[in-house]
């Protein structure tokens, strides 16, 4: 008896797990039936001659970003606009694979990617366009030859790393002694925003204290800066690749007495503009904040809608435009304008 | 003295001790004042301690409670809950999302942290019905949340990456004012010291045991098996919603994809590395709690060493290998033919005359 109730629960769960993975976090239930498990193409496409557009992207959870990432494509892609949206989001590069081949197989018209890891994507995407769905990537580029999709939105991770390395150069410091906290290994902002500074390191224009993954945990990224303030070596600037491992590098200065922000010991820099961060820079406990703009939806919504109208889109790559906050000119409009979250 | 060897070698403890002894010869090689400790003035203007044993200690001790409870749920469950960080992250949601509707005040946080145990407790009661009273393989029952939990606590903070900030908060997660010790490492002891005065004035280490051991001899001698597995599960839950606590307190800010990131794994392998088999049975807590030091004491060396950011992973992985074969019985039994044929003529005599 207890079996076969145990049985049942599983099966339950399971089920509600799968239906979980397919359309996860539909907001309004009811109007966005999935493509996966009802009718065919052709009956969907004739009852509203809504656009079909499968998106994957991570979870929204993920950070602060994602979570207005999601929220922007929510706002663009709806039935009120045109479309007929399934959604799929991991993080993990092989369940994103798979679900973008179950697209291709519903037969949706486009496909919206912004990938978990940038390489393995080649087959899948030959796959589509064998199939004829328009592929656009969105926030992250991919390792694929350019013919496999349509353009990308992205951000210039490396832009964002180049703008904080430019910054610091400006700030015309005697000697540069980086700590270096990098995200997630092989992410494409861990990517872009560590190689610009590594130039920096082989140039020797600055020197490298100690450069390390805390995999974006704040705890991690702690404890990270905690060994560099016990093996007494003397640094002057804190690179961080996230908002969220700032914080915790900062948690770390304010227990050894380290001084940090604007005219202090440690030079603060984070990314992604999290308006709790953006906060920090206008109490002066951080000095430099690079944004990464999550709002792609509207520039892909106007590409399909020109694809839509017979036309050729006029580039491949079109890139975001990025902006950074100084802790000495940053004000409360720009906290409440670009700030992400609350 | 062969005996003592031998007997030595039996004690689940000699395998954490030895390998907790090795890395920190291996540190004092590398560098004489690895293990030095200096007293700063924070920014706060307090006294603390600071260096690299404090590091080790604060930085493991949300590991270290976890495993408290992990050891429970492993000797009398025979198996592992791999939920344990997906459930910290919703503890910790909910403490923040408390905290944040109110006036941080000490009644307030008291009334947050009881909250999030008894969440806490409601998911790991959940994990410990489908172990216990439906008897699925505990792996497979908590995976579930494993796979669940962190959703769940994002829809808690409602999709962002919130902070809460206070004196009161830090005081737990660093100093308190005038306590120059960081309070997660207080936190800690007070809580081995309440397992083990409970682990000496009751039953629970030989119900817990006898359970892991034989569950139908259990039954038969009265002990209810459904209900010591249950009761693992709480402990193990407020153990967990305690971590999760801490590790908020100690940034200011909940990120449910990264509070304790893969720290089940962490926490399984203190268990592991402690002597408890992961089979059930004969547990030993604290060496599990050493399990949770050693592995913190390996981050904070690699940290130390530079190793590249690409190779921490594997270089952990490298040395884990290395104390689990040590720890087993194919190369403990080795060693004590070993020792045996070295100290043959000296052990003779002393065996023959008694």
């Amino acid at each position: 008896m207890k079996r076969i109730l145990a049985l049942i629960l599983v099966t339950l769960l399971t089920f509600t797990l799968a239906a979980c993975g397919t359309q996860p976090a539909a907001p309004d239930g009811s109007s966005q039936g999935t493509s996966s498990e009802d009718g065919s193409k052709t009956s969907s496409n004739s009852d509203s001659g809504l656009i079909k557009v499968g998106i994957v992207n991570n979870p929204p959870s993920e950070s602060g970003y994602r979570a207005a990432n999601v929220a922007d494509f929510e706002r663009v892609f709806n039935e009120a606009n045109g479309y007929k949206v399934s959604t799929f989001y991991s993080l993990k590069n092989d369940e994103q694979l798979n679900a973008a081949q179950q697209f291709i197989t519903d037969g949706v018209d486009y496909l919206l990617i912004s990938a978990a890891a940038t390489d393995g994507w080649t087959n899948v995407l030959e796959n589509a366009k064998n199939a004829g769905v328009k592929v656009f990537l969105f926030d992250r580029m991919m390792n694929v030859d350019e013919s496999l999709f349509e353009a990308a939105v992205v951000s210039d991770m490396a832009a964002q790393g180049r703008m904080a390395v430019e910054w610091l150069k400006e700030q015309n410091l005697s000697e540069y002694n980086v700590v270096h906290i990098q995200g997630a290994m092989g992410s494409d902002a861990q990517i872009g925003r560590t190689n610009p500074l590594n130039e920096e390191f082989e140039k020797g224009t600055m020197k490298c204290v100690i450069q390390q993954t805390a995999t974006w945990d704040e705890a991690t990224a702690k404890q990270i800066v905690e060994s560099v303030i016990n093996s007494g070596e003397k640094f002057n600037v804190i690179y961080a690749e996230n908002d969220g491992m700032a914080k915790g590098a900062v948690a770390a200065l304010d227990e050894a007495g380290i001084t940090h922000g604007v005219d202090k010991e440690v030079i603060v820099i984070g990314f992604d503009c999290n308006k709790w961060a953006l906060r920090e820079l206008l109490a002066g406990n951080w000095n430099l904040d690079v944004q990464c703009s999550p709002f792609q939806a509207d520039k892909i919504h106007e590409m399909i809608q020109m694809l839509e109208a017979g036309k050729t889109l006029p580039e491949k790559i079109v890139i975001n435009e990025e902006t950074y906050f100084d802790a000495r000119t940053i004000t409360q409009e720009d906290i409440d304008k670009y700030g992400l979250g609350d | 003295m062969g005996n003592g060897f031998k007997k030595l070698m039996r004690t689940q403890l000699v395998i954490p001790l030895f390998s907790l002894f090795l890395i920190i010869v291996f540190n004092l090689i590398r560098d004489v004042g690895f293990f030095s400790i200096s007293i700063v003035t924070n920014n706060q203007g307090n006294p603390v301690l600071s260096g690299n044993l404090i590091s080790i200690l604060n930085g493991a001790s949300a590991v270290a409670i976890m495993s408290i409870g992990m050891t429970f749920i492993t000797s009398s469950c025979k198996g592992q809950d791999i939920s344990v960080a997906a459930v910290a992250a919703i503890a910790g949601s909910v403490f923040v999302s408390v905290l944040r509707s109110y006036e941080i005040t000490v009644p307030v946080i008291i009334y947050a942290f009881l909250l999030s145990c008894l969440i806490s407790v409601v998911f790991s009661m959940f994990n410990g019905i489908l172990v216990a009273v439906f008897k699925i393989q505990p792996m497979i029952a908590t995976l579930i949340l494993f796979s669940a939990g962190r959703s769940i606590a994002y829809w808690i903070n409602g999709g962002a990456t919130p902070t809460v900030s206070s004196p009161l908060l830090s005081a737990i997660g660093g100093f308190i004012p005038g306590i120059p010790v960081p309070t997660p490492i207080i936190i800690m002891i007070i809580f081995l010291v309440l397992i083990s005065l409970v682990l000496r004035f009751t039953t629970l280490g030989l119900y817990t045991q006898v359970v892991g051991i034989n569950e139908g001899t259990a039954h038969l001698n009265g002990i209810n098996p459904v209900w010591v597995k249950l009761l693992a599960f709480v402990i193990s839950g407020v153990c967990v919603a305690t971590a999760g606590c801490i590790t908020v307190c100690r940034i200011g800010l909940i990120n449910h994809e990264t509070l304790l990131l893969d720290a089940e794994m962490d926490v399984i392998l203190a268990v592991a590395i402690g002597g408890t088999a992961l089979s059930g049975g004969k547990f030993n807590l604290y060496g599990s709690v050493i399990g949770a030091y050693i592995i913190q004491a390996l981050t904070v060396t690699l940290f130390a060493m530079k190793v590249p950011s690409a190779a921490v992973k594997a270089y952990k992985a490298a040395v884990i290998i290395i104390i689990v074969i040590f720890s087993s019985p194919v190369v403990k039994e080795f060693v004590v033919n070993l020792y045996k044929k070295m100290f043959k003529s000296r052990v003779k005599t002393p065996v023959k005359a008694s």
